[in-house]
């Protein structure tokens, strides 16, 4: 017969530290996940073309938007409406940019009563080159739009490059659209 | 009792059920040919609310959900094919707005994880039961000519305190 009192004690070494690795990598996985943010659904817009859309101007606002406006140059379209809170924190920093001339923004107005839209630019400015007046949100959903505020970066040939969801804020800019933004210029590629 | 307080329960789960899709219909416009309304809800219940993301489009009240319904309605009696109305949406929002995940290279991990786990599982549980099976190492071993002793020069001072 085996030693005394150590019968059981090998075989078991592994098990005991299952509980362990277990742990570890439950641990790990939450750890990931606080890093995650699943309210940003990833867009499968990004490299495509822009969807082909046409629409109106708001109402005593001349310029609507259409696909064709959107080539040509860099530019920035933001999905916005007056009915969104969250569009106000980031309007200023369209106003700051559309002082600076650094890139053209242009508006996608999202489900919005056009008096309604007109009456908020008056009030917050108007940083807009172009605004579409996109009533029933199809053309939203052509963009693959599922909150508003989102901003695209467009490229040059028109094509999507870079989606933000959310407000837009002092370090996105920074971090990600402004150096997106000079890659384009200098006829690199970006990807944000 | 128990049987009472169950069908109590039922009760109230179906009540729930039919007020909601009457709530439902009350909001959309249902179309008027019934075999496309009944194509254009399935379709619904497959889709993936971005708004509220654990729902369906069909359950959620999310003015997005609304819009993807018409949406999908539109394309049907536009003649569309389920796969094609379906494929309209994921066109637009990727397989994200899929409730049931398609099948392929991203995803292999996800559909497989299951039977993997299962797997270890029914390899873990075998291990577990050969090794209650098998030989138990409880029966004492007897003494040595050692411990005897030893066991007995103990037992000799405990008798003579």
């Amino acid at each position: 017969m085996g030693e005394p009192g150590l019968g059981q004690q090998p075989r078991s070494t592994w098990l005991r530290l299952l509980p362990l690795a277990v742990a570890l990598v439950i641990g790990g996985f939450l750890f990931v996940g606080l890093g995650l943010r699943p309210k940003e659904i990833p867009s499968v817009m990004l490299g495509k073309a822009v969807p082909a859309f046409d629409l109106p101007a708001l109402p005593g606002r001349p310029k609507g938007l259409k696909t064709a406006d959107l080539n040509g140059q860099v530019s920035l379209v933001n999905v916005f409406a007056s009915w969104c809170v969250s569009c106000r924190a980031e309007h200023p920093l369209f106003m700051k940019l559309k002082g600076q001339g650094i890139v053209p923004v242009h508006g996608l107005n999202y489900k919005d009563e056009g008096p309604a839209a007109m009456d908020w630019l008056r009030r917050y400015g108007d940083p807009y080159d172009r605004v579409g007046a996109d009533l029933n949100g199809r053309v939203g959903i052509d963009w693959g739009v599922y909150g508003v505020p989102e901003t695209f970066l467009i490229n040059a040939e028109g094509r999507i490059v870079c989606k933000h969801i959310g407000p837009v804020m002092e370090s996105d800019l920074k971090e990600k659209l402004l150096p997106a933004i000079a890659a384009l210029r200098n006829g690199g590629t970006a990807k944000c | 009792m128990l049987m009472t307080v169950i069908r109590g329960l039922i009760i109230c789960f179906c009540l729930a059920g039919s007020m909601e899709q009457a709530w439902a219909v009350a909001v959309d416009t249902p179309l008027e040919d019934p075999v496309l309304e009944a194509r254009a809800r399935a379709i619904h219940k497959q889709l993936r609310c971005l708004v509220c993301q654990n729902q369906s489009i069909e359950d959620s009240n999310a003015g997005l959900a609304r819009d993807l319904r018409i949406l999908v309605r539109d394309r049907i009696s536009a003649g569309d094919s389920d796969e094609a109305a379906i494929g309209y949406i994921v066109e637009r929002y990727g397989d994200w707005v899929l409730l049931q995940p398609p099948i392929k290279g991203g995803t292999i991990m996800l559909w497989s994880a299951p039977v993997v786990f299962l797997f270890f599982a029914a390899i873990l549980i075998f291990v577990w039961c050969r090794r209650r099976s098998g030989p138990m190492a409880t029966e004492a071993s007897p003494l040595n000519a050692d411990e005897q002793d030893r066991l007995n020069a103990l037992l000799d001072d405990k008798d003579q305190a």
